[in-house]
C-alpha cells in the first residue's frame, strides 16, 4: 500500500498510509480505539473503495476494486464483531464462504476438522452460538474462500480469555500454508507472538513499525497512546 | 347469501391478492425497496399477455412462457439500469423513481391501449365451474389460487434451499459482508427484481383472465397486494398467502352484507390488523 487515504464523508480517517507484506508474512497492527485498523482493513477488502494504485496485491492495482471482485483474488476479511448472516445457519454461513471458488486446503469438511464444535452446531441459527463459536464460524467463513491474504479484526474483542487462547492455538495450523495474514487487535501481546512484523497507527497515520520481536514496550506505548 | 360460500370464495380471491403481493414481499425482504410500480407492472404484463396471446393466437395461459421471461429480463434490466442507484440509507429515492416509473408505465400503456378496458379469452375458462353440492366453485378462481400456493411454495423453496437463496438472505441480512463473501450486491438485486416481475407476470395473466383492465387500475392492485404483506407480515411468504386470504374474505363477506362495503371491508381489516399487530399477524423470526 502506498499513500492510502480513506474518508467517511467529509472525515479523513487514514492519511497517505504506507504499508507492505510479503507473501506467506503475518503482520499485526496495533493500534488504541479510533485509530483506523478496521478502516484500513475495510479498504483492502474493498468495502472503501480507493484510487487503483494505492493497494497493490501480488503487482495489481486492486484499490478501486469492488468488495466482490477483491475476494476473487483471494483476500478474505474476518471482520470486526464477526457479523455473522442472521438468516442463515451455521453451515450456510461457512458455505457462502467457500461461493468464491478459489481451490485450496479448505473446505467444510477440513473446517469441522479445525473448530469440530462446529460441526455438532452446524444447523443451528447461528445467533444461537457463543461468542467464542461465532467466531470460529467467522474465521471459518472467510478460510472457505481459500484465500491467499486473510484480514483478522480484532478476533479477541469481546471473548473470555481461554476462547482466545484456543482460538490463537489455532491460527499457526491456519496460516502455516504459506497464506499472508494481517492481525489487527489491540492486546499488544497476542498481536506481537504470533506476527512478524508489526505498524502501530495513531490517529490514521502509522506511528511505528517493527519486527515484532525487536521493539521496545516503551516505544510501543509512545507510539500506541501518543505519549512522549 | 351464504356466509360458507363468502369464505371460500373469498378464500380463492386471496389466492389472486397473494400474487400481487408475493413479488412486492420478495424484493422488500432482500433490498428493502417498496416497489410503487409494482401494481402498474402487473397491467403491463396483463396488456403483453394480451398483446401476445392475439398476435400468436394463443391461449392466454400459454402466453406465460413468452411473458414470464420477458418481463423477469425487464425486471433485471431495470434493476441493475435505474433502481440499484436509487438504494442507499436514504428510503426516500427509490419511492419517488418507482413513483415516477409507476406514472410512466400508466400513460405507455393510455398511449398504446387506449383507457378502454380489455380483457383476455380463455375460451370460457372465466366462466367454467363445478358444483359441491350447494357451494360452487369457478374453475378459474381454483385454478388461481392453486397456482398462488405452488408460487409461494416455489418462492419458498429458492430462498431456503438454493444457493440464490443463500444469497438473497445473506445480502438482505448483511451487504457489506455479503459482498465481501464473493457477491455482487447489483448484480443479486437485479436477480430479486427479475423474480419478482416474473411473479407479477403470472398474476398479470390471471387478473386479465378474471376481469376486465384498463392502464389506470394499477394503483389499486399495488394497494392489495401491499394490504396482504402488512397483514401476513414482512418478508413471511407464507405470512403473505395468509394475508391474501383475509383480505380476499373480509371484501368477500363485506360485500355480503352490502355489496357496497367490499372493498371498505378489506381496508378497514386491514388497518384493524395493522392496530392490533403493527408486525403483522405472522412476522418472520430471526433466528
Ligand atoms: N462509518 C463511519 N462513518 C464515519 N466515521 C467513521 C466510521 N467508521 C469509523 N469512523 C471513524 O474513523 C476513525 C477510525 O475508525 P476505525 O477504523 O473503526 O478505528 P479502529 O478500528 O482502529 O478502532 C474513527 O475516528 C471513527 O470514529
Ligand atoms: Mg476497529
Amino acid at each position: 500500500m502506498t499513500g492510502l487515504d480513506a474518508f467517511y464523508g467529509d472525515f479523513q480517517a487514514l492519511y497517505g498510509l504506507d504499508l507492505h507484506l510479503d507473501a506467506g508474512e503475518v503482520l499485526a497492527i496495533i493500534g488504541a480505539n479510533g485509530a483506523g485498523k478496521t478502516t484500513l482493513l475495510r479498504s483492502i477488502a474493498g468495502l472503501i473503495r480507493n484510487r487503483p494504485e494505492a493497494i497493490r496485491f501480488r503487482g495489481s492495482p486492486v484499490g478501486a476494486l469492488r468488495a466482490d471482485q477483491v475476494a476473487g483474488l483471494g483476500i478474505a476479511l474476518v471482520p470486526e464483531g464477526r457479523q455473522l448472516f442472521p438468516s442463515l445457519s451455521v453451515e450456510e454461513n461457512l458455505i457462502i464462504g467457500g461461493r468464491v471458488g478459489r481451490k485450496g486446503p479448505w473446505s467444510l469438511d477440513a473446517v469441522y476438522r479445525l473448530f469440530p464444535i462446529l460441526k455438532e452446531r452446524r444447523n443451528q441459527a447461528s445467533t444461537s452460538l457463543s461468542g467464542g463459536q461465532q467466531q470460529m464460524v467467522a474465521i471459518g467463513r472467510a478460510l472457505m474462500a481459500n484465500p491467499d491474504l486473510i484480514l483478522f479484526d480484532e478476533i479477541s474483542l469481546g471473548l473470555a480469555p481461554i476462547i482466545i487462547r484456543d482460538i490463537y492455538a489455532a491460527l499457526p495450523g491456519i496460516v502455516g500454508d504459506g497464506m499472508s495474514a494481517i492481525l489487527v487487535e489491540q492486546d499488544i501481546s497476542k498481536a506481537l507472538s504470533v506476527s512478524s512484523r508489526v505498524y502501530c497507527l495513531q490517529e490514521g497515520r502509522v506511528s511505528l513499525e517493527g519486527a515484532s520481536d525487536a521493539l521496545l514496550r516503551e516505544a510501543i506505548s509512545r507510539a500506541y497512546f501518543g505519549i512522549a | 347469501m351464504d356466509w360458507l360460500n363468502a369464505i371460500v370464495q373469498g378464500t380463492l380471491l386471496g389466492g389472486l391478492y397473494a400474487l400481487f403481493a408475493a413479488g412486492l414481499s420478495l424484493i422488500f425482504g432482500v433490498m428493502r425497496l417498496v416497489n410503487i410500480a409494482h401494481g402498474d407492472l402487473i397491467v403491463l404484463a396483463a396488456y403483453l399477455g394480451l398483446s401476445t396471446s392475439i398476435a400468436l393466437g394463443m391461449h392466454p395461459l400459454l402466453v406465460l412462457v413468452a411473458v414470464v421471461p420477458a418481463m423477469a429480463g425487464m425486471g433485471y434490466v431495470l434493476q441493475r439500469g435505474v433502481l440499484n442507484r436509487t438504494l442507499g440509507d436514504d428510503i426516500l429515492p427509490p419511492l419517488l423513481v418507482t413513483f415516477g416509473l409507476s406514472v410512466i408505465v400508466q400513460n405507455a400503456l393510455l398511449e398504446i391501449y387506449t383507457a378502454d378496458p380489455r380483457k383476455m379469452d380463455a375460451g370460457g375458462l372465466e366462466t367454467a365451474s363445478v358444483d359441491l353440492g350447494g357451494l360452487t366453485l369457478g374453475v378459474l378462481p381454483v385454478l388461481t389460487f392453486a397456482v398462488a400456493v405452488g408460487v409461494i411454495a416455489g418462492l419458498q423453496w429458492v430462498f431456503y434451499r438454493t444457493a440464490l437463496g443463500r444469497a438473497f438472505r445473506a445480502v438482505s441480512d448483511n451487504q457489506d459482508i455479503a459482498q465481501i463473501m464473493g457477491l455482487n450486491k447489483a448484480h443479486v438485486f437485479g436477480l430479486a427484481m427479475a423474480l419478482s416481475l416474473a411473479v407479477v407476470a403470472v398474476a398479470g395473466i390471471f387478473l386479465g383472465i378474471r376481469t376486465s383492465f384498463d392502464p389506470s387500475i394499477g394503483g389499486g392492485r399495488l394497494i392489495f397486494g401491499f394490504e396482504a404483506v402488512i397483514i401476513g407480515g414482512l418478508g413471511n411468504l407464507w405470512g403473505t398467502l395468509a394475508g391474501g386470504v383475509i383480505l380476499g374474505v373480509a371484501q368477500t363477506v363485506g360485500a355480503a352484507i352490502d355489496p357496497g362495503w367490499q372493498l371498505l371491508a378489506g381496508h378497514l381489516v386491514f388497518l384493524l390488523i395493522l392496530a392490533i399487530r403493527p408486525n403483522g399477524l405472522f412476522p418472520r423470526m430471526d433466528g
